[in-house]
């Protein structure tokens, strides 16, 4: 309880004492979990761990075995699918709207309220609504039936072959809001005098966003995209809601094949492998960023 | 959307594009130009794409279910009725339990409220620390927090479990606690950091010559500074605990599985007739929480994700 600094010349270990004591608990998560525990189930990848943690090392047999199932397979073609639509539809949608959203708009509040509840709600919810409003039996499929056009098949969830775009569907609704506020956010921090320049130029106005405004805002849509991407190679709960990765494992993703393997399926070691990859993955996105967004400031 | 004629009607269309590039600035108002009612059309049926789920929502919770077989999911309700509501709070069956969603709304905030209250202790200390009295190494434990905000949990979850169980509180409420002040230090360390710096440093100085120490300075003048960032931090949590499905079936056992939990799996059990205007009336009741904190915060829920946003 006492600040150390006043007494006198401390060793150094005491010095700003409380504040080390006080920071027991970051050092530790820091440590610990992120830095440990990542580089614990880096290692137990390579064993043959079934149903509790063993170190016997088999060097890259379960990343073999990973790489040999058709679900796994089937996690990454999915997560692609969903990883490129979500990218490009909520970067699309979300600039849409924030532009439309600048245009110094009435009931901007009641349009942002509405663009973004959706976000508050939990992947969990999304899903099962989804999941409702796309029933073949009952939404918008028999909905549009009923309208007369009898022949009118939209039943996402049911078909193997498009499943993973009824996913997105709802991933788009829960997530463009988001984007959609960072971007305004980004639009907001535009000078107002590069505006007046360019209609002194006559410049006509999607000229202008797509030509100056959107490369000024290249750092605000860097960081956009990293929050998307790493979002995306966490999507779980939305699919386990909305699909539980049905029909058969048409619309499986890899965090799912994680949880399933660690905890339902009694494998470990494919558990940590397939983690494993999704950390290389996210790596693959977070590295080249990091690079540019902190090893270049530095240089200069 | 005012019904103020238009000034010049004939031209709109010319006049409307040139219009549209001065955004800023004073003009005379031509409220009904081809420019505003493309603008204010569009950004309108957005918004009702986006509302379209929570309307359907509502009208099947309170429909009864002949009325959902023969109707389509967009009709209102022809007689409205609130027995949906009562059997998901109170009946709706998960396994061998019967006891409805109630469960798993007290559970979650058994969960949520101590989760929210810890972690935004222990990572406004954590902020303040970094801020103020940074000591060598610290940056280095920082950076790790935050590089590990971007490390898929599924990476991290199972040597969890093995400390939790460990400790001997793995499946228990206690457990889940830890799991999201873990979770959700990165971004409440940065946040508060963030806030803390931006505070004038006179005011430590000037407490730190009067001799106050680390925690008299924490509470006695960094705390009541600090409330608007200390609602922040609450909304943030809120939401996110109680949206939380993955910690919440991982780290507990089925009597404390969080409201999220109990849902999925009362809506996709395989057993029994799937009664939907039930299954949407607990949907929409797990939501109510989150809604509710985001309706009532508004703009201050846009500044907890803005913060949340710009880490790193």
């Amino acid at each position: 309880m006492t600040g150390q600094a006043h007494t006198g010349r401390p060793s150094k270990l005491l010095r700003n004492l409380s504040s080390k004591i006080a920071s027991i608990p970051m050092m530790l998560t820091a440590v610990v979990i992120f830095l440990g525990g990542t580089i614990w189930t880096v290692v137990y990848s390579f064993t043959n761990s079934k149903l509790l943690p063993r170190a016997k090392f088999v060097g890259f047999d379960q990343y073999e075995r990973l790489w040999d199932a058709p679900r796994w397979i089937v996690s990454i073609q999915n997560l692609a699918i969903y990883g490129a639509f979500t990218l490009v539809f909520s970067l699309v949608i979300g600039f849409l709207l924030a532009a439309l959203m600048d245009q110094k708009i009435r009931f901007e509040n009641t349009f942002r309220t509405i663009f973004l509840y959706p976000f508050a709600l939990s992947f969990i919810v999304t899903g099962l609504v989804w999941q409702w409003i796309l029933n073949p039996e009952f939404g918008v499929q028999s909905v549009v039936r009923s309208l007369g056009w009898t022949s009118f098949t939209f039943d996402p969830l049911y078909n193997a072959d498009i499943v993973i775009y009824g996913v997105l569907i709802a991933g788009l609704w829960q997530g463009t809001g988001l984007v959609m506020c960072l971007l305004l956010a980004g639009l907001r921090g535009i000078d107002e005098d590069i505006w007046k320049a360019s209609r002194v130029d006559g410049i006509p106005m999607w000229k202008t966003y797509l030509f100056i405004v959107i490369p000024m805002m290249r750092p605000v849509f860097i960081t956009t995209l990293v929050i998307i991407a790493s979002g995306i190679v966490k999507v779980y709960d939305l699919v386990v809601a909305q699909t539980s990765g049905g029909p058969g494992i048409a619309s499986e993703v890899p965090a799912k094949y994680v949880y399933d393997y660690m905890f339902q399926a009694q494998n470990l070691g494919q558990g940590f492998a397939a983690s494993t990859m999704m950390l290389v993955t996210v790596a693959i996105i977070i590295v080249p960023w990091a690079y540019l967004e902190f090893g270049g400031r530095k240089r200069v | 959307m005012s019904d103020t004629v238009a000034l010049n009607p004939g031209p709109a269309l010319a006049a409307a594009t040139r219009a549209g590039v001065e955004p800023r600035g004073a003009k005379p108002r031509r409220a009904l130009s081809g420019r505003n009612i493309m603008l204010y059309g569009t950004l309108a049926v957005a918004a009702l794409y986006y509302l379209l789920p929570l309307y359907v929502m509502v009208v099947t919770s309170m429909k009864g279910m002949p009325e959902i077989r023969l109707g389509n999911i967009f009709s209102p309700p022809l007689e409205v009725t609130f027995e949906p509501w009562v059997k998901a709070w109170a009946q709706a069956c998960t396994g061998l339990n019967c006891d409805g969603l109630s469960r798993g709304f007290w559970n979650s905030v058994r969960i949520t409220v101590p989760s929210t209250l810890i972690s935004i202790l222990v990572a406004s200390v954590n902020g303040y620390a970094l801020a103020n009295w940074k000591f060598k190494g610290a940056d280095l434990f920082f950076t790790i927090l935050i590089v590990g905000a971007f490390i898929p949990y599924q990476v991290m979850i199972y040597p969890i479990v093995i400390v939790l169980r460990e400790m001997g509180i793995y499946g228990t409420l206690t457990g889940l606690v830890i799991v999201h002040t873990i979770f959700g230090m990165p971004i409440l360390t940065l946040l508060f950091r963030n806030y803390f710096s931006s505070l004038p440093e006179e005011l430590f100085k000037a407490a730190r010559i009067d001799g106050a120490g680390f925690w008299q300075i924490y509470f006695r003048i960094m705390l009541p500074m600090s409330l608007p960032i200390f609602v922040v931090a609450m909304i943030l949590q809120i939401t996110g605990i109680w949206n939380d499905f993955l910690f919440g079936v991982v780290f507990t056992r089925p009597e404390y599985y969080p409201m999220t939990v109990q849902l999925n799996n009362i809506v996709n059990s395989v057993q029994g007739v799937k009664e939907y205007n039930v299954n949407m009336a607990a949907t929409l009741l797990t939501g109510a929480v989150p809604l509710i904190v985001y309706f009532v915060s508004g703009r201050l829920f846009v500044r907890g994700i803005a913060a949340g946003a710009v880490k790193g």
